[in-house]
């Protein structure tokens, strides 16, 4: 049993009764753990200790790369392969080329944003071993889990079982097989 | 007054209807009735979920797919005889594709001003209406992006010279002219409006994927949510994303729309030639947009039982953008008239004339008046801002109207310009109508189809407006006061007893 054990799991009915119990949990020691709720609950960044993601740095950079490309392919376009005068106006026409710069930089962006925060989640992934407790379902429906992996340091099946049976509002403790 | 309000809970107290009443004045309600988590989950996915459709979904949805057979034919129609089918030509070389084009990209932009610029300004009233703005947002450039691409006759040969690719002809597109800015823009509009609504829309299809009992369903929903489990670090770098994603969109919808006005102004013809379009531009397509936010979300609360979320504060709020931004689109009709008498320039002043009173289009300017200038004065009055009615109808004058607008933007200034020889009439042919009858046939398609297999309101974001959301200790400034007031209803005193 405790070998394929992944984590301990407990049903919490609200934000506030999680948002406490991480607290606790974070200040028991325990760090391989996570908390699931139906929408997001900011308070629970400083409970559980989340560092703040990379994410806004990397679409930063995609920004970046978007707009040197934007300009980079106008250049090679209009200056390098096939230099044309269209209208009188210089082959680096500056203000012209910030348009399509300007979207490449917004588009390269949001791709970043997007695929970023997917690929720093892990996802997709169907399949985790959270979903083997039927109770589960209901994390985006109405109910707050809160889960200790079990190979965290600190943990031991009877001691971190007791633990969480104790902790304020929960519900139920659940095994979570891997 | 105190003994007035004493002498009032002795009658039996002031009624819970009255005091919610009351509290609306002092409060906008976002979310009304007694909701939980679960309810709110339930109330909107089982619109997606729930094995019954409703009949009357069969019929609106077999009335649109029909219209949209119109769009089928016309394209296959232009596809083998080529654009001469349109009534499109000399002098008028501009006309109903392009006024399509920019109607429909237009109405899209209030989709996008609803999901980013709503969101960076923290107005909670966007949460139950982005979701299907944002839906509306994406079916409306899908069928503006259509006028441009058949326009060229052979859209399969026109690629090489909308995007830049290295093609067997060594040439590319011209990156001065603002038509390939408006390619970059459009393209880059839809992608990301097509973002921004899938993630939105991840969290949501994972509560479907929880619910569904067809399995089927519950693989497709499973498949779409990319297994989403709610896990903080998740959704905290998914917050993180949503709001980059908001950032970005907003300079990216406000640049749309003044590109597409670059289309127009950066040529030389009287009537076009302006540097006031792009805001101009900008403040009709969010005029147009939310007035076509509110033809889909009138039906759509009523029909569907969703008052509960789109309350009549949200139809309030979305009237006086309207009105708001209505004035700017007058606003900007004056402006262009007195440009055109106090700059000089003869031709100008011949456009305007030949605009307003003198040309034979002169009743298009005033039906555009009065559908764009005089309907929105019904808004003043809270009567009318209160009424689905009257906001439905004003919704649909002004879609209208934004029509109209395009219409004597391009035709009227083209029609005559600088050369009395060059002038011309311009009418549509029957494939002119038939296309634009088409697309809203197939925007509406697209509509009942998303009402039926998505949810339509933010199932994530309306649980976040619920007093449980907050964490004790951490208040959420918003609904604290409804919070106090809400428990008040299910007291048997009267709040005012002291």
């Amino acid at each position: 049993m405790e070998k394929n054990l992944y984590g301990l799991l407990a049903e919490f009915d609200s934000a506030t009764e999680l948002v406490d119990a991480a607290r606790e949990v974070r200040n028991a020691g325990y760090t391989k753990t996570d908390a699931f709720s139906p929408f997001p609950l900011h308070e629970i960044d400083e409970a559980l200790g989340i560092k703040r993601s990379i994410l806004p740095y990397l679409c930063f950079a995609g920004g970046i790369t978007g707009m040197f490309s934007g300009f980079a392919l106008q250049f090679f376009v209009h200056v390098i392969d096939y230099p044309i005068i269209v209208g009188g106006r210089p082959h680096i026409s500056l203000p012209a080329m910030v348009p399509p710069a300007y979207e490449l930089t917004i588009l390269l962006t949001a791709f970043t944003a997007v695929f970023g925060m997917l690929f720093l989640n892990g996802l997709p992934r169907p399949y985790h071993p959270v979903f083997n407790v039927p109770r589960f379902a209901l994390a985006t429906r109405e109910k707050f889990f809160l889960l200790i992996e079990s190979d965290d340091e600190t943990f031991d099946y009877d001691q971190t079982r007791g633990f969480m049976e104790k902790l304020e509002g929960q519900q139920e403790v659940f095994d979570v097989p891997e | 007054m105190a003994a007035k309000e004493n002498e009032k809970s002795k009658d039996g107290g002031i009624s819970p209807s009255e005091l919610r009443r009351m509290h609306r004045k002092l409060v906008p309600a976002m979310v009304e009735g007694d909701h939980t988590f679960a309810s709110v989950s339930d109330k909107i996915g089982d619109l997606a979920l729930k094995k019954k459709t409703p009949f009357h979904w069969f019929i609106g949805l077999a009335i649109a797919f029909m219209v949209a057979q119109l769009l089928l034919f016309t394209t296959i129609w232009l596809l083998l005889k080529g654009i001469g089918i349109w009534g499109t030509n000399q002098p008028a070389g501009w006309a109903f594709p392009i006024i399509n084009f920019v109607w429909w990209i237009g109405i899209g932009h209030a989709g996008t001003l609803i999901s980013a610029i709503l969101l960076l300004l923290n107005q909670k009233w966007r949460t139950s209406i982005n979701r299907f703005a944002e839906a509306m947002t994406l079916f409306a450039v899908a069928n503006a992006a259509i006028f441009p691409l058949v326009h060229t006759g052979r859209p399969w040969l026109a690629a090489y010279w909308l995007f830049p690719y290295p093609n067997v002809m060594g040439i590319w597109p011209q990156f001065r002219s603002p038509l390939i800015w408006d390619v970059f823009a459009v393209s880059t509009y839809a992608t990301v409006s097509l973002l921004f609504w899938y993630v939105g829309l991840i969290p949501d299809l994972a509560t479907l994927r929880d619910r569904a009992k067809n399995k089927f369903f519950k693989f497709i929903y499973a498949i779409l949510s990319w297994g989403w489990r709610g896990s903080a670090r998740h959704w905290h770098r998914y917050e993180l994303a949503y709001l980059i994603l908001a950032g970005i969109s907003t300079p990216l919808v406000l640049s749309v729309h003044s590109l597409v006005s670059l289309d127009f102004a950066v040529s030389q013809i009287p009537g076009w030639h302006a540097t006031f379009f792009p805001p101009y531009f900008v403040a009709g397509a969010i005029y147009a947009g939310f007035a076509m936010v509110l033809i889909l979300c009138i039906p759509l609360r009523h029909w569907y039982g969703m008052k509960d979320f789109i309350t009549h504060t949200h139809l309030i709020f979305c009237g006086k953008v309207m009105m708001a931004t209505g004035f700017i689109v007058v606003y900007s009709y004056v402006m262009e008239a007195f440009f055109g008498w106090y700059g000089a320039s003869q031709y100008e002043w011949f456009m305007i004339k030949n605009r307003i009173w003198e040309g034979p289009y002169w009743f298009m300017y005033w039906l555009l008046l009065l559908c764009n200038g005089a309907a929105i004065q019904l808004l003043w009055f809270k009567r009318f801002r209160e009424s689905e009615f009257w906001l439905f109808f004003v919704s649909i004058i002004v879609s209208i109207g934004m029509w109209l607008e395009r219409f004597v933007i391009i035709v009227t200034s083209l029609h005559r310009d600088f050369l009395p020889s060059s002038w011309g009439m311009y009418s549509p042919s029957v494939f002119d109508i038939t296309m634009f009858v088409g697309t809203l046939g197939f925007f509406f398609t697209l509509i009942f189809l998303f009402v039926r297999f998505l949810p339509v309101i933010s199932i994530f974001e309306v649980r976040t407006l619920l007093p449980a959301a907050n964490v004790h200790g951490h208040p959420q400034d918003f609904d604290e006061s409804v919070l106090e007031v809400e428990s008040t209803y299910d007291r048997t005193d009267p709040p005012n007893r002291g």
